[in-house]
């Protein structure tokens, strides 16, 4: 059959659209990931056991079965029990849920190499054990775990492809449809790749700026 | 929680859960060979394959591995390949995760002391003795845990070959919350069978690692 990119243009406000909700979905994704990282690595590390452990069982859970199937889960899951979500909230919460455990892992290490004298200190000054949490050792560890969180926010990137599988019209889903008018998937699956790849580079690049600031502020 | 259909379909998920460890299995051996390659050409004296090398390893981990497998298998026969969707699954995900795998070896062997190799030299060996006798096994040692976690991520990965109709357990998954309309079971089925797979190779990646342990 050949390979012809001529017809690519025409479709090009389909694959600009799907790269803004590409970028829309793995921001929304990627803010609900790092609060809900920093949620479950407190509760992990300060609260009763009776509440830890279904935090405990679900970040089991979640690290240990792919993200294709908890999407499935959780789009199919939440209408099952009455709550019929769009696919675009759908997504964003699979997302940010599946990488709010792999954030929270690196949170929870950071928290612990945290001085203790650090949250010691704040106690002694006043601070109540949450406000010393919120406004001492979670910012100090936050700081420390920014580049490999920036790592895990670029994977979410290039996860964020499989929302398409439940229906969100994200830049996978884009070049889909563009496909079914025109029969030419390599054409348009490369294009798609070639926007991830401007993406990711863009985010890498905000990443390494980000990292040199907190060098520069050490 | 509905057992009863948890016990009438369990069945077709362990059947599912072989295709996903045959997946898995031949994976991890494409992704080995191209992590090697790809570690060889990174480290090579000759600028074009250190190029070659890196742009692998830079599409690759630059681009959503879905897109990559869609590729391969819708778009593949306009280029003359045409490929079952198991074996544009394998050479797909294979080719994925050897692009990982590239960097983990790579970092292993960089991570040997250069005085290992340049004592080698001294001793009279050869270039190629020298990193095969000395550097080689050290750098192997190194690498096992690494190569483990790419192995974790990859067995998760191998649900990707759902969308392209693979039966293997996460299309299962899909296939029985379509027609049961039990996303939690069905989760739950799958998910144990993951964690499973996950768990056992885990703990063959750690013997190893135990094993490969000098002191």
């Amino acid at each position: 059959m050949g390979l012809d990119f001529s017809v690519v243009p025409k479709f090009l406000d389909i694959i600009l659209l799907g790269v803004l909700w590409t970028i829309g979905i793995t921001a929304g994704a990627a803010i609900l990931s790092f609060f809900g990282g920093i949620f479950f690595a407190v509760i992990a590390l300060y609260t009763h056991w009776i509440i830890r452990l279904p935090f405990r069982l679900f970040e089991w859970l979640f690290m240990g079965t792919p993200l294709l199937l908890q999407l499935f889960l959780i789009y199919f899951g939440l209408v099952q029990v009455g709550i019929d979500l769009p696919a675009f909230v759908a997504g964003v919460i699979g997302l940010g849920l599946h990488f709010a455990v792999y954030n929270s892992e690196l949170i929870q290490t950071a928290i612990v190499a945290v001085d203790r004298g650090q949250m010691e200190a704040a106690r002694t000054l006043g601070l109540s054990r949450g406000q010393a949490l919120r406004k001492v050792v979670v910012p100090q560890a936050v700081r420390d775990v920014i580049p490999p969180i920036g790592n895990n926010m670029i994977a979410l990137l290039k996860d964020s492809a499989l929302v398409s599988v439940i229906g969100v019209s994200e830049l996978t889903l884009s070049a889909q449809r563009a496909i079914g008018r025109t029969y030419r998937p390599f054409e348009f699956y490369v294009v798609a790749a070639a926007f991830y790849y401007v993406i990711n580079l863009g985010m890498e690049w905000v990443l390494r700026r980000i990292e040199r600031r907190i060098q520069a502020a050490r | 929680m509905d057992v009863d259909l948890m016990m009438r379909v369990y069945p077709f998920f362990l059947k599912a859960a072989v295709v996903t460890i045959e997946l898995s299995v031949l994976t991890t051996i494409l992704g080995l060979i191209m992590g090697s390659l790809g570690a060889a050409a990174r480290l090579s004296r000759f600028a074009a394959l250190r190029w070659i090398g890196a742009a692998y390893v830079s599409v690759i981990r630059g681009t959503p591995a879905l897109i990559q497998l869609f590729i391969l298998y819708f778009g593949g026969p306009q280029i003359g390949i045409q490929l079952d969707a198991f074996s544009a699954g394998v050479i797909g995900l294979g080719v994925n995760i050897g692009a990982y795998m590239t960097e983990t070896i790579r970092g292993a062997i960089i991570a040997i002391d250069k005085g290992q190799r340049e004592a080698a030299r001294t001793l009279g060996m050869s270039q190629v003795q020298s990193f095969r006798k000395v550097v080689l096994p050290q750098a192997a040692r190194l690498m096992i845990r690494p190569l483990g976690v790419n192995i974790n991520a990859l067995i998760k990965g191998t649900a990707l070959v759902a969308p392209i109709s693979v039966i293997e357990l996460t299309y299962t998954a899909q296939r029985y919350i379509g027609s049961t309309y039990k996303p939690f079971e069905m989760f739950l089925l799958a998910g144990v069978l993951y964690m499973v797979i996950i768990y056992v190779t885990g703990r063959g990646i750690a013997w190893l690692d135990r094993r490969a342990r000098i002191v």
